[in-house]
């Protein structure tokens, strides 16, 4: 699938503190249609942070979104919501008493007047679920308590597209994932990207970054440190931005900005 | 890595393989070995007990005796189909036996002194009940104080209430004809027969027109056999509950003819089939079961939790409300210990029996009316036996216990299997 040229999400010199603790500093984030942008970054690094601005949890204190080229304020979860924004969180957020359907339609059911109207969301999520090429969900009518970890996960990622969502952020979906399980997520990110979604993966895994993302964003300090396409970098700069902000000409600039605890000179 | 692209999404699934009786029996044997147990225990209990006591006490197996079951449990019941609810987003309250009381005497006060007319009082008495479940619910779900606290407190303050209401325990004789109706007489034999065939034939519409919508849209369904056998088991089931109930009853038929289906039976059935029907048909019950199981998750959805705990209790003391005057009814009066003693617990031990787990997220109406038939036999058969009040509080309780520890060893087991 072809990349679109211009960016479907664009954050421009965000800036957030929590008090006196500047967690992100003139980051600038773009997410194309289409393509898996992988979001990497040390504990800290402020990943989590950015996530959550994105998605109307948190509020920005200075930057601008674009969406589809507009500038647009997100001052809650509902705001992003209605623009297709969809995360998915590490720790997934499913029923486990409801089955499949139940949990992919929470909270917005669909109904005939008073009555849940069951066929037709049993035919939506499976519709959703094909169209995804997922086969490892059995039964839509088991309880999530009987999934592994990786069908959740799938079930989770299925709930956020089913919305006609545009840009799907995942939050270390494979964190707690086997080797196998992890492969069908994995693909599922970059089924995702060719029906012509935006997904964010945020991950600790290089080799997940690699065998998925187009794109990697290396968040450092609350700076984004080089946001460049997969081909142009080799693992060892990836972990090098994580580390130390830079690699070779990649990356923020080598003065010392007093608050990189000398892993710059610790890593030559 | 791969990069295989869906040109067109499959907008129609492979058409799910049909189940056949066999599949559909052994899948329902997995599920029971894997933890999901529901209302198994309670029909085993039920069957047990019933044998058992019919072969110590033939009396007990007497259409007399089997009427007198019905409005020994109806209370219990009702308030038990209440407790579901909270139990259900996984919270207690231990108030309801006296909610029931307080309501009673709401009812009793405006029959007998003020000389309201029935629905007055009737409507007076639910709406009291209403009343409470609201502030109990605000206080558990805005202030946030533990459940079990409010709802103990309560239960003080309650019984409290109830005495200030009777004016330090005078006994209200309730003697309005409707009211002393509900758990006293019988419907006419034969509408006691359209009734069950109404039941009978308006499950089957459904089932049927269920299964036949589901097939048609290539949906997966229980198998055709399956929902004709359930259609089957009503029909007898319920063809024999009232041709036992329109046997006569009474001992000398000269001085009052004794027979018919309980005024009660339809009512406990219509609550049943209404809330059944609210939890598993609406969104609304679908919030209450999200609730319970995972209040965070739910309130990520975008569902106000918070409004859903309070309905909750909001219902169930409502529930307790129609318990307290089902109980005024069938003793004719109500006086400081209606409502108390042990209508609690046996309401709780009757919601648990059935099914409904005490830890959120599990629970049906009908665990309640199975709950409690079972509490409504143990008294029942145990009373026809002689036994002491002692023995009958032990029993019970030893009961409640077996059936909490039951539910408690299920979650382990579907832990372990991966069912929960």
């Amino acid at each position: 699938m072809s990349t679109s040229p211009s960016p479907l999400l664009e954050l421009s010199r965000i800036n957030k503190s929590f008090g006196p603790v500047q967690v992100l500093r003139d980051v600038d984030f773009t997410v194309t249609a289409g393509e898996v942008t992988a979001l990497v970054g040390d504990n800290g690094a402020g990943k989590s942070t950015l996530v959550k601005c994105v998605s109307g949890i948190y509020s920005i204190d200075s930057g601008i979104v674009f969406y589809d080229g507009e500038p647009i304020s997100i001052n809650g979860p509902r705001d992003a919501a209605d623009r297709g924004i969809e995360v998915v969180y590490q720790d997934l957020a499913l029923c486990d008493n409801l089955d499949v359907v139940q949990n992919m339609f929470l909270g917005r059911e669909r109904r005939t007047g008073l009555v849940l109207d069951e066929a037709t969301m049993e035919e939506l999520a499976a519709e959703t679920l094909a169209g995804l090429s997922v086969r490892t969900v059995k039964s839509l009518r088991q309880p999530v308590s009987s999934l592994s970890g990786g069908q959740r996960q799938t079930v989770a990622i299925a709930k956020a597209v089913l919305w006609n969502s545009n840009v799907v952020i995942l939050d270390e979906p494979t964190a707690a994932l086997g080797v196998a399980q992890t492969g069908q997520v994995l693909e599922l990110a970059r089924r995702m990207a060719d029906n012509g979604l935006a997904v964010v993966l945020i991950s600790h895994n290089m080799n997940d970054v690699f065998a998925v993302a187009d794109r990697v964003a290396a968040l450092y300090l609350g700076r984004m440190a080089a946001q460049v396409p997969i081909t142009e970098v080799t693992h060892a700069q990836v972990v090098e931005l994580i580390t130390a902000g830079r690699s070779g000409d990649l990356g923020l600039p080598a003065a010392g900005s007093g608050d990189d605890y000398g892993l710059n000179g610790a890593r030559g | 890595m791969s990069t295989h692209i869906e040109a067109t999404p499959a907008v129609k699934t492979v058409p799910p393989p049909a189940v056949s009786l066999g599949g559909h029996v052994r899948g329902y044997l997995a599920r029971v070995r894997g933890g999901d147990i529901g209302s198994l225990p309670a029909v085993l209990g039920l069957l047990v007990l019933c044998v058992v006591f019919s072969i110590v006490r033939p009396t007990f197996f007497s259409p007399g005796n089997f009427a007198n079951l019905f409005s020994q449990g109806a209370a219990v019941t009702l308030i038990a189909m209440g407790l579901v609810f909270v139990l259900l987003v996984g919270e207690i309250d231990l108030s309801a036996g006296f909610t029931s009381g307080v309501c009673a005497s709401v009812l009793a006060i405006l029959l007998a002194t003020y000389g309201f007319p029935w629905y007055i009082a009737v409507a007076a008495a639910v709406l009291a009940g209403t009343v409470i479940g609201a502030v109990l619910g605000f206080l558990v779900a805005k202030v946030g104080i533990p459940s079990f606290v409010v709802t103990l407190a309560a239960f003080l303050a309650f019984q409290g209430v109830v005495l200030l209401l009777l004016k330090e325990g005078t006994n209200i004789t309730v003697s309005d004809s409707v009211v002393v109706a509900i758990s006293n007489r019988n419907l006419p034999p034969v509408l006691g027969w359209v009734l069950a065939a109404v039941a009978v034939a308006a499950y089957a519409a459904v089932q049927l027109n269920r299964f036949r919508r589901r097939t048609g849209r290539g949906l997966a369904t229980d198998p055709l056999v399956v929902v004709l056998i359930r259609i089957g088991a009503l029909a007898v089931a319920l063809g024999a509950a009232v041709y036992v109930l329109n046997v006569e009853r009474s001992l000398n038929t000269l001085i009052a003819s004794l027979k018919g289906v309980p005024v009660i039976v339809p009512i406990i059935a219509g609550l049943l089939i209404l809330w059944t029907f609210v939890l598993d048909k609406t969104p609304y019950g679908r919030h209450l079961y999200a609730t319970g199981g995972n209040h965070e998750a739910a309130r990520r959805a975008g569902i106000n939790v918070d409004r859903i705990r309070i309905s909750a209790f909001v219902l169930c003391s409502t529930m307790a409300a129609v318990g307290g005057i089902v109980a005024a009814s069938r003793d004719h009066s109500v006086d400081p210990n209606t409502g108390g003693s042990n209508v609690l617990l046996y309401a709780v031990g009757a919601a648990v029996i059935g099914g409904t787990s005490l830890f959120g997220g599990k629970g049906r109406a009908r665990d309640a009316v199975l709950g409690g038939a079972v509490v409504a036999v143990i008294i029942n058969g145990m009373g026809l036996m002689g036994y002491s009040s002692g023995i009958k509080y032990v029993v019970t309780g030893c009961v409640l216990l077996l059936a909490a520890g039951v539910d408690a060893l299920s979650r382990r087991r579907a832990a372990a299997t991966g069912n929960r």
